[in-house]
Formats: C-alpha cells, structure tokens, sequence
C-alpha cells in the first residue's frame, strides 16, 4: 500500500513538474533528471518553486494535481499514439515525451477552443507565477536565496530595510510635446 | 432573541463609490454603515512582497470570466488602494457616445462642462495634482521620447500621489506603505468615520430584501480574513437608502441576487459591461538603440532598464482622442507598469517559432524584463459584456485562498472593438518600433481573455430604461431608494482611466441621494463640504492608538 501512495505521488510530482517545465523551461537539476528537459539554460519554473506554489494551500490546487496529472498523462499517451511515439514505460507518459512533443501537447490543451483549456489556464499561470515572483516565498527570502524567476528578470533587491527606493528615477527633463488640447488642469480637452 | 440593526443609510462597497456617499452622507447627519467584503489595511501593513498572504493577494481580486478577466478592488478604501492613482478627465467627445445602441448612451444632463465642477471637487479632495517632466520616471519618459521621435505628443498625466513621499518603488498594487498615494484612506473614509459613519469589514452582501415600510434589509456573510473562500456567520441591517458600490464586476451580480425578493431588475442590471476597452502590449527595447536614437542615458550609464522604476503610467499620449476620429478608433496610449506574477505570462514573443506566451523563447524574453516597457490601450469598446446568473455566494467561485476567481462575465468583442484594439496596436508598433527601438506584441487574450483593470458600465446610467439600470440621479429604476454609484454606474468606456469620472459621477449624486433620504423621513441635509485629509491612512477604531 505504501509504495502504491508513493508511486501515486511520484507520478504526481514528476507530471506537474514536467508541466511546469514547459511552461518555463530550466536546465536538469542533475544529469539523470527526467522531469526537467533541461530545454533552456539557469533554473526554470522547477527550480523555481512550481510544484511548492502549486502545493501551498492557499493556491486552491493542491488537491487537484493527482486528478490533473492523470488527465495529463492520459493526454500524453494519446499524443504518443497520434505521433506512433513509443514511450520509456519507467517514467509518466508525459514526462517520457520530449521536450518538443510537450510543448506541442500543452499548445493544443490551452488553445482557446480545448474544452479543457481553463484547468491547464491555471497550472500554466501558477507555474509562471512561481518563476516571475516567487508567490510562495517571502520576496526578500527568495531574493537573498538567489530565487531563479527573480535573478532571471532582473528584479532588484531592497534597501537594508527591506523596502524598495529609487532616488533617481527620471531623465529629468522635457522629453515630448504636449498635446496642443491639454487643459489648465493637465487633461485632455 | 434577535433584533435587527437598523440604520438610516447602507452602503454596500467602500472605493469611490461607497467612500464619497459615506462621508457626505454622515457629514450631512444621516447614520451610516458601510459593509466592505474585503479587509481594512493601511501604512505598513501594506507589504513589498508577492507572498501569497500579503498584502499583495489580499486587497484586489482578479476574477477570471468568459473572455474577459477583471482586476478590482477587495479591501477598505477598494480600488484607490490597489490602482496607480491616475487621474484625468475623460475628453469631451466621450459624453456623446453613441455605441452599438446607436443613440446618445450618456444622460442628456450630463456632458464634460456640466461635469467639470465635480471633477474640481475630486480634484481639491484627493487631492489630484500636475507634475512636471523632472518628476517622470525612465519609462514615462522613454514612452514620451519614443512618441516625439515619431512626431507625436505626450503628457505626464495628472496623478493621486503625493511625490515628496513616493519613492518611485512601483509597489502600488499591494497598497502604498508611504501614503505617498492619496487613497480613499486619508481624504473621504476618514472624514466619514471622523462624523459617525461605521466602516465593518469583512462582510461581504449577498442579497437585499425589502422591509414592509419600502427601506430594504441588506443580507451579509462575514468572510475569513485569511481564506476569503470561508464564510462565516451571517447577518442583516435594516436601511431606508441602500446605496450599492460594489464595483462594476459585483453590483450587478448583488442586484440580480436580489431579484426573488425585490422582483425583477431592469433589463440593463448586468448588461451592457465595459472593460474600458482595455489592450496592453509590450515592447521589448535595445538599449542601445534608446542610447543612440533617443538620447537617452541614466546617471551611471544605463540608457533605460527601468522598468521596475516608478509608480505606474505617468505618461500618456492623446493624439488619437481625436473628437473627429470616427467612433471606436480613438484611444489613449499610455505607459504602465504591471508587476511580475500577474501581467508577465499575458506577453507575447515577437516572431515567436513556438508558442509565444510560453515555453523556451519566452523565458528569453523575461531575461530582458527590465528592459519591457508596456503599453496601456484604453479604448471605445461596444458594451458588450454580459453577466450570466449570480454565483452561490460574492461575484465569482474562488479558487485561491485570496485574489483568483471565476466569475460569470462573459464578452465577446465586437467587430468594432476589436477595430479599435487593432488601430491601436498598429500605431504601438508604429511609434516603438521606429528606427530599430523595440520590438512590440499584444498580450495575447487567448489565455483569460481580455483583461481590465477598469470594469464598468455594469448597472448604468442614462435617459433610456431598457439600455440603462439607474436613471440620471444614480437611482435604480423599479425599485426606489437603491441607489449605485460606483463604476458600474458610467455608461461606457472613457478612453482613459475611469476613477476621476466615478468619483466626480459619485459626487454629483449626492444632493439627489440627500434629498430621496430626506423624503423617507431621515434628518440629513447637503452641506456641499470636503473631507479635510490625512497624511496617515485610516485605521480601524479598535486599532487606533
């Protein structure tokens, strides 16, 4: 019974993160990683902190990630099958497609029409979530821990006191013609 | 045994709508309570954090619908707590509007001139201010230089912020720690709290009913300051005027709730829904180029890489609010800053050979975040959007502890609509594009749809009873003493950001809410007075020291 609930759990983990991986794709966490398909260089939406978003309680998806999964890989075997893919049985379906047939995958389960497509919306916005602003992390907490998502866009770190200051901020001078329109109270007319 | 509470005004919803009500409404000697659904946060609990928990997920709601999604409010002080504080005038062509229903969609009464002295009152409230170009940030100024190399104008726009407190940090979304941004919380709440007036949040209204005497008994549940998805007790008060500001994505969908007790809404409560035509695009710019063509250098040597820096869109052109522009092709363009974790993924690579919203290329992308500048389109839209029926509780199925939602909005833009997104894309390209500066995309609305910060129209007013919920006084047509004054109550997009025109709208309707108080037996006269202000937010009263 155990190894079932943990097998259930690895599929789990490795499916949402192959998900997450496409959405924002990182490089292999070790050399034999299969979740991540190591598709772009530095960490990606894994690294990141994906899975752990996902999880977190107040995201509203814990719970659903199994079912999703399933789904996911049932989409997966059928792709393989379309494709006449065969697929490494040691690993999740979706997990054994490659990069490129992931991603193919996802653009027809969140194409405007798929009938599914607001529940893979929502894995997809989670996941990029957890790369841009480290949702499931205080800010400064994952800025000083080197978060992937945030060393990657660049974000800026705090004061000493945790607050963020821009003393210089402006070019500082007329840069544009005002509308000829404008009104004494600056608007438009 | 209980007794239920009683008083002579209820104000459901604390933003412009609700904030203005509540202060002249109390000023004027009428007892006030004002049920807000969201929590009351001000100075530093408002925090710099995307952590889910913070203020950052607790004070808007971003509610996901059927082609169109809605950012709004969900906190004491609503949507002046979370917006950037911009704050123009709508232009004078926009009171003519005619839209699809091909007839003049505003109340013959109102029009810019005979609106302009309350936008001076809001004005002289918040209060709203000019400011100079030495005061703009990088990217407003990269937006006006890109718009002058394409022979353009561009304005620094009139905002709600007081600059000798902003530190430029670009946090205005997760509430203003500085009270550098001029909310609701130091001008109206305080002064309607300072004459009696009872703010309680975390109490969200689900329903009104009427009482035999024609008042009403508005129904509430409190929410978990936490999980909003947990409700618990509930409740009812007693009213003689209700006045509904719920905002535009809530209002209609409480009335429609209510409609088993007080009978059938008019036909426009929940129709005729407007995102301000609403259309964002990104451009991704060469520093280099912004070097050599524009001119552009910061003090240690970066050309822009800011945009991180600043507090929203300051700058905005007006070229094309063009009253001889054929309706639905004027716009305004204007520089915005959308912070990561909710706007990023919506960008869309140029050129893209795979997907262009996610995937290898877009992580490329992001890499030059610093270097993005958005581009706010605010548009004529037709009214198109449409709610279906109410949700078992609030205005949307929440999904997330705080912030996500689904809500039954659905929109599906009109040909001239989309027209006018198209215009105005071209001509986002055509200015930022010029001589190699950037390369510019949509947000793709494939994802939630489009997306608007500026929900209205929602329960509008107007001269017309089938295309208009309120008449010219803000009243509910069908069931008198109901009065909505928030975002809903604009009869449709204004091209430009819409809380100058709600507050001014809310102004207006107070001498008329004043006197329908007075005919149902209520001691409160109009002093036509101004909410002195505060340069420190507004505390709950148990909490004030």
């Amino acid at each position: 019974m155990h190894a079932d609930t943990s097998d259930a759990d690895q599929v789990r983990v490795m499916t949402i993160e192959a998900f997450a991986d496409t959405i924002v794709p990182g490089e292999k966490r070790w050399p034999e990683d299969r979740a991540v398909a190591g598709a772009a260089a530095g960490g990606g939406a894994v690294a990141a902190g994906a899975l752990e978003l996902l999880e977190h309680p107040a995201s509203g998806y814990a719970a659903v990630l199994e079912p999703l999964a399933g789904a996911l890989n049932a989409h997966a075997s059928r792709y393989a099958q379309e494709q006449g893919h065969a697929l490494d049985p040691s690993v999740p379906p979706f997990v054994a497609l490659e990069h490129a047939d992931r991603t193919r995958l996802l653009q027809e389960l969140l194409a405007v029409d798929h009938p599914e497509k607001e529940m893979w919306v929502g894995l997809a916005l989670f996941s990029n979530m957890a790369f841009d602003s480290a949702a499931h992390l205080g800010t400064h907490a994952a800025l000083a821990a080197g978060h992937p998502g945030l060393l990657t866009i660049g974000y800026h770190r705090p004061d000493a006191d945790g607050l963020w200051r821009f003393p210089e901020y402006s070019y500082g001078r007329p840069l544009a013609p005002l509308h000829p329109h404008t009104t004494s109270t600056g608007s438009p007319a | 045994m209980n007794s239920t509470e009683s008083t002579d005004v209820l104000v459901i919803g604390s933003g412009f709508g609700g904030a203005i009500p509540a202060y002249h409404l109390a000023a004027g000697g009428a007892r006030v309570v004002v049920l807000e659904r969201g929590p009351w946060l001000s100075g530093d609990e408002f925090d710099q954090d995307f952590e889910l928990g913070s203020s950052y997920t607790r004070i808007f709601d971003f509610v996901v619908g059927d082609g169109m999604s809605v950012l709004g409010g969900n906190c004491v002080g609503g949507g002046s707590v979370v917006y950037f504080a911009t704050m123009p005038r709508a232009p004078r062509f926009v009171f003519e509007r005619r839209g699809g229903i091909g007839r003049r969609m505003w109340p013959a009464s109102i029009n810019r001139d005979t609106l302009d002295p309350w936008y001076d009152r809001v004005t002289e409230a918040l209060p709203v201010t000019r400011y100079g170009w030495d005061q703009v940030p990088y990217a407003g100024g990269l937006f006006a230089a890109a718009c002058a190399h394409a022979g353009r104008t561009a304005n620094p726009v009139p905002s709600a912020v007081d600059l000798d407190r902003c530190t430029n940090c670009n946090w205005m979304m997760a509430g203003c720690r500085y009270d550098a941004k001029r909310s609701l919380l130091l001008n109206y709440l305080p002064a309607a709290l300072a004459h009696g007036a009872e703010i309680r949040p975390l109490h969200e209204v689900q329903h009104l009913s009427r009482t035999d005497d024609g008042g009403y008994r508005v129904h509430y549940r409190i929410v978990d300051d936490e999980d909003y998805r947990v409700l618990h007790d509930e409740g009812v008060i007693e009213a003689k005027i209700v006045i509904v500001a719920a905002g535009a994505g809530a209002t209609p969908v409480i009335l429609r709730r209510s409609e088993p007790d007080l009978g059938p809404m008019p036909p426009a409560v929940g129709r005729y829904f407007s995102g301000n035509g609403e259309r964002l695009n990104t451009a991704v710019f060469d520093e280099d180029r912004v070097r050599s063509v524009l001119g552009l250098s910061r003090p240690g040597g970066q050309a822009y890489a800011a945009n991180q820096i600043g507090r929203g869109p300051t700058v905005a052109s007006w070229d094309r609010l063009d009253p001889d522009l054929p309706e639905f092709e004027r716009y305004s363009l204007e520089q915005l800053y959308f912070p990561p974790g909710l706007g990023t993924i919506l960008a869309q690579v140029p050129d893209a050979t795979g997907p262009t919203w996610f995937g290898a290329e877009k992580k490329e992308l992001m890499r030059r975040w610093q270097s993005w500048l958005t581009i706010f389109t605010m548009s004529e839209d037709d009214n198109e959007g449409v709610f279906g029926p109410p949700p078992a509780t609030g205005n949307a199925e929440r999904i997330s502890q705080q912030m996500l939602g689904r809500g039954p909005l659905r929109y599906v833009p009109t040909a001239d609509t989309r027209r006018g997104w198209a215009a105005a894309d071209a001509d986002v390209r055509d200015i930022l594009e010029r001589d190699g500066l950037a390369r510019v995309m949509p947000w793709t609305n494939d994802v939630v749809g489009a997306y608007t910060v500026h929900p209205l129209a929602s329960c509008r007013i107007g001269d017309d009873p089938e295309t208009s919920a309120l008449d010219d006084r803000h009243e509910l047509r069908r069931h008198p003493g109901v009065f909505v004054t928030d975002g809903s109550a604009v009869p449709g997009a204004l091209t430009v950001n819409p809380a100058l025109t709600i507050a001014a709208l809310a102004e207006r309707a107070i001498p008329g809410i004043v006197r329908a108080a007075q005919e149902r037996g209520v001691p409160v006269t109009y002093h036509g007075g101004l909410p002195e202000g505060s340069t420190v937010s507004a505390r709950p009263p148990a909490l004030r020291g």
